[in-house]
């Protein structure tokens, strides 16, 4: 299964970003948040460029503008400023500060330039985050559970018991997690999702523009999450050092019920079993009529689906759901990438692709010319992750079904639902259509070059074979 | 008005055409917390460079320089693709406290050994800067080890904004066009093209005017190039600049060392465009350039001056703001507008040049909001006051301007039509009405929630 060497000397085009871009998302997904990347200029302008293509809205981030001499005397003034000014136009109600390569670099102490400042300025309603996330240290995935984990531990204070669920989210779409939190709503579960970036970062036009955006976790209720029932965390892949959830067990003892993201049939029962494991609550009829018109979809489409050979790359935790969702379907994977470790997808996915018919390529720490050549041998005709993905479709012709972060050459990367039973059902459709789309456009030209052709050699066995696959099972 | 309020220190950035006399401050570090819209030393190193098709790019650094740079313009070529791949060292922990350098040696080792490339940039990011790899050392060793060039790029993050990466990338020009025939210089009638980066293909459509008119273009620097094109550079016997933000400092040391005079044009709209073909006609100084010229004008001209007539009868009267990263664009931009009947109210640049705020301020009209290096606080306000029709920015201030109801002008790199030359000014034109004259802003305007 992982066959390759964890250490590299070149990546040739990254499947992943860096640790403080994963970090902006969940702290512009809590009430009054507001970052300041303490850096240089460029990596804040950078990651506002992606996150803002990927959401189509403003993404005001503020850097620490880190010069030559705050490089070699310490970016102290310049954090200090920032905050100054970031307060003064924003006037934010959080503050997440964020390393990066550089301030990680020169050794800066940002827990004790947040403590001083705020004394310094003798400022009692605003909370300061720092996160350590060295561009180098991870990618983005655990840049955004690490600065969770963080906005929560800094945060959550010891609370009396109360009937709420902890929900806590990865770096999902915002229309997943409105439908998460419909689905809660539709079973009266009360809940704290954090984070919160559905209104956010997908804003309504509004008559008048406001530089904060109104929504995110408020942060009373993250205060108070402590005194939940139970956490749940759509996690199932993060490493304990970054869980949220694991901070809350082990600080305060709060159930944690770890589950994959509620993609595929599976990973939803997983879902709504927790809920119904915590709140008593089971499944209300309306969702289980989705439940069941998914049940409906996959059958309708299972022939379509079973001649997909599918690579998976991305976001660990969504690449894990995906996985699930495409062995229900028969659209069985033959590479499943991550860009960083993936903390705990090698091994999860281990039982998983032993039902696979053929072999699966898990490959961890990769980049998009290993995917490229990998999914190459092994004959895959889809692709389905993020948008640089692209890669595939234009040198190997492998359609691409767009999901997860970014999402920057196509509009509606934050209204992109692939969670719930609907959601899942919406996805398969995509996977199911555009494995027909890529038939039906090279059908006739296929038929045409393998029977009709003089030099063709037609009806050899191995050229009914290669094409079998796609082909004959779906007369 | 916005009720935020303003940053101390950024008063000396923005100046009122007319109201005040002092010059505008520019071409300083930002400050600290203002969400300046600018990009670092590395990426304007890149953004230079990255359009020499046959060379490798690799970045010396962690995984996100690399990752947010891939393919980072939408430079075409006509010939190898090998520019369009991102490669990193991929810095980790162990190499930022035990230093990059044996892994930069084995990444160039590796990529000679599968590409065979004639040439390989290597780009210092920040951190390398700080750890203190020896870059001049290691692509020293590796040049004589495979036998090709291995050009380091000092393009460290925190040593100022992107313009000091457009001298980083120029210094690295300069190294890679030094002939080894010195004999040769200046020797051709040729001219070179600096500062296309052949977006959509503007460097072809440029290059075609020209050879309309009987002038041929050595190369272009650095739209299209490859390493055998740039190797022949000094060859040229005039260099022409469009985008002297990245290039003015190359054209000056080859004016200096190699004796080759350079002149500013614009081919960024309809007077812009005639007027530098007519100077580069000038120079050349051949009467039957000079008529071939006339000739090529009057053609384009014929049957785009109607086009674009019928676009400012549409759009007169609008009003547009103005955010570029370079100095030039803007003064374009302004010339453009008017083409088109339409009023400059608000004009910025991330990293716009004294002299080029001097043009733009005597180009401007009374009342125009002039900015340095704006974050997104100010441009919502200057937009609004001002009472703009429409923004012209990057990818960053689009989604801005939209939640403000205003129309949205792409000048980015990413941008997948030219609007350089003539068929430039009718795409800018169209691409103005598409915007301000869309459908959906009769919704919008009429307000957003409780109007229905
Ligand atoms: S990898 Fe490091 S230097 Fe590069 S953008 Fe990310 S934080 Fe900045």
């Amino acid at each position: 299964m992982s066959d390759k060497a964890l250490y590299r000397d070149v990546n040739e085009n990254p499947c992943h970003m860096c640790m403080p871009m994963g970090g902006i998302l969940p702290i512009k997904g809590v009430e009054g948040g507001m970052v300041v990347i303490h850096g240089s200029q460029g990596c804040s302008t950078y990651m506002r460029r992606y996150i803002s293509e990927h959401f189509s809205e403003p993404i005001d981030v503020g850097s620490s503008s880190l010069n030559e001499k705050g490089t070699v005397y310490g970016g102290e003034k310049n954090l200090k400023q920032a905050l100054d000014n970031i307060r003064k136009v924003y006037n934010p109600k959080l503050i997440g500060v964020l390393t990066t390569c550089l301030a990680e670099t020169i050794g800066e102490d940002i827990n004790r330039m947040a403590d001083e400042y705020l004394v310094e300025r003798q400022i009692s309603d605003l909370t300061i985050v720092p996160v350590s996330t060295p561009g180098y240290g991870g990618t983005q995935a655990e840049g955004y559970f690490l600065t969770v984990r963080e906005i929560v531990a800094r945060l959550a204070q010891p609370t009396p018991k109360h009937n709420k669920v902890n929900v806590i989210v990865p770096n999902i779409s915002p229309a997943d997690i409105r439908e998460i939190k419909r689905l809660l709503d539709l079973m009266g579960v009360e809940y704290t999702l954090c984070p919160d970036f559905s209104d956010t970062l997908d804003r309504p036009y509004l008559e008048h523009y406001s530089k904060m955006a109104p929504g995110g976790t408020k942060l009373e209720d993250i205060k108070a999450m402590p005194g939940a029932l139970a956490t749940i965390e759509l996690g199932a892949t993060i490493g304990d050092e970054y869980s949220p959830g694991q901070f809350l067990l082990d600080k305060y003892g709060v159930p944690l019920y770890t589950v994959p993201i509620p993609i595929g049939i599976k990973n939803c029962d997983t879902f709504f079993r927790a809920i119904k494991e915590i709140t008593g609550k089971a499944l209300p009829d309306s969702v289980r009529t989705e439940r069941g018109r998914l049940l409906d979809a996959m059958v309708d489409s299972h022939k379509y689906n079973f001649a997909g050979r599918s690579v998976i790359f991305g976001e660990a935790e969504l690449v894990y759901a995906v996985s699930q969702l495409c062995i229900e379907n028969g659209v069985y994977p033959a590479v499943v990438a991550t860009g960083g470790a993936g903390g705990k997808l090698a091994e999860l996915l281990h039982p998983m692709v032993k039902e696979c018919p053929e072999p699966v390529k898990v490959l961890p720490e990769s980049d998009f010319s290993e995917i490229r050549e990998k999914s190459s041998s092994a004959g895959v005709n889809i692709a389905i992750g993020h948008s640089e993905g692209r890669y595939l479709t234009e040198h190997e012709n492998i359609p691409l079904v767009r999901i997860g972060f970014p999402v920057h050459d196509r509009v509606g990367g934050q209204r992109i639902l692939s969670v719930g039973y609907t959601g899942t059902t919406l996805l398969l459709d995509r996977i199911t259509n555009t494995l027909l789309e890529s038939k039906y456009r090279t059908y006739r030209e296929d038929m045409y070059n393998l029977y009709y052709k003089e030099d063709s050699g037609g009806l050899s066995a191995t050229k009914d074979e290669v094409n079998s696959d796609g082909l004959h099972c779906m007369s | 008005m916005s009720q935020a309020q303003a940053i101390d220190g950024r008063q000396d950035f923005i100046i009122t055409k007319g109201k005040q006399k002092a010059h505008l401050k520019c071409d300083a570090d930002s400050i600290a917390g203002c969400v300046s819209q600018r990009a670092c030393v590395y990426c304007g190193a890149r953004v230079v460079l990255n359009p020499i098709t046959d060379a490798i790019h690799l970045v010396h650094g962690p995984i996100g320089c690399s990752a947010y740079t891939w393919d980072i313009r939408g430079s075409l070529s006509s010939g190898e693709e090998l520019f369009r791949n991102s490669f990193s060292t991929d810095l980790r922990e162990q190499d930022v406290i035990f230093g990059g350098e044996k892994k930069l040696t084995a990444a160039i080792d590796q990529l000679a050994a599968k590409y065979h490339p004639k040439l390989i940039f290597v780009y210092s990011t920040c951190i390398v800067g700080v750890i203190g790899d020896d870059l001049e050392a290691v692509c020293r060793t590796a040049a004589k080890r495979h036998g090709i060039e291995v050009i380091p790029v000092q393009s460290s993050g925190f040593i100022g904004n992107k313009s000091a990466g457009y001298r980083a990338a120029c210094d690295a020009l300069f190294r890679l066009i030094e002939p080894e025939n010195r004999e040769l210089v200046g020797k051709d009638k040729s001219i070179n093209y600096l500062g296309d980066f052949n977006l959509a293909g503007e460097a072809w459509i440029i290059r075609d005017y020209l050879r309309q008119m009987g002038v041929t273009v050595n190369v272009v620097l650095t739209g299209d190039a490859t390493y055998a094109d740039l190797k022949k550079a000094t060859r040229a016997s005039v260099n022409i600049i469009q985008c002297a933000g990245s290039m003015h400092y190359l054209a000056g040391r080859m004016e200096e060392t190699y004796g080759i005079p350079y002149m500013q044009v614009s081919f960024l709209g309809l007077e812009d465009t005639s007027e530098s073909l007519r100077r580069i006609a000038a120079v050349i100084g051949d009467s039957e350039v000079v008529a071939r010229t006339e000739a090529l004008i009057a053609r384009e001209m014929s049957h785009t001056a109607p086009v674009i007539e019928g676009y400012r009868q549409k759009l007169a009267g609008k009003k547009a703001a103005v955010y570029v990263g370079g100095g030039f664009k803007a003064i374009s931009l302004i010339k453009q507008f008017r083409e088109l009947s339409i009023e400059v109210v608000m004009i910025g640049t991330q990293t716009g040049r004294q002299e080029e705020y001097d043009t733009i301020n005597d180009l401007a009209s009374d009342g125009t909001v002039i900015l340095d290096d704006a974050n997104p606080s100010e441009l919502e306000r200057f937009m609004t006051d001002q009472e703009a029709d429409l923004l012209v920015g990057g990818v960053k201030e689009r989604p801005l301007a939209y939640k403000l109801g205003k129309a949205f002008i792409d000048h980015n790199h990413d941008r997948k039509h030219p609007l350089s030359g003539y068929v430039g000014a009718i795409n800018f034109a169209k691409e103005v009405y598409t915007t301000v004259c869309s459908p959906v802003w009769k919704y919008v305007r009429a307000g957003g929630e409780g109007h229905e």
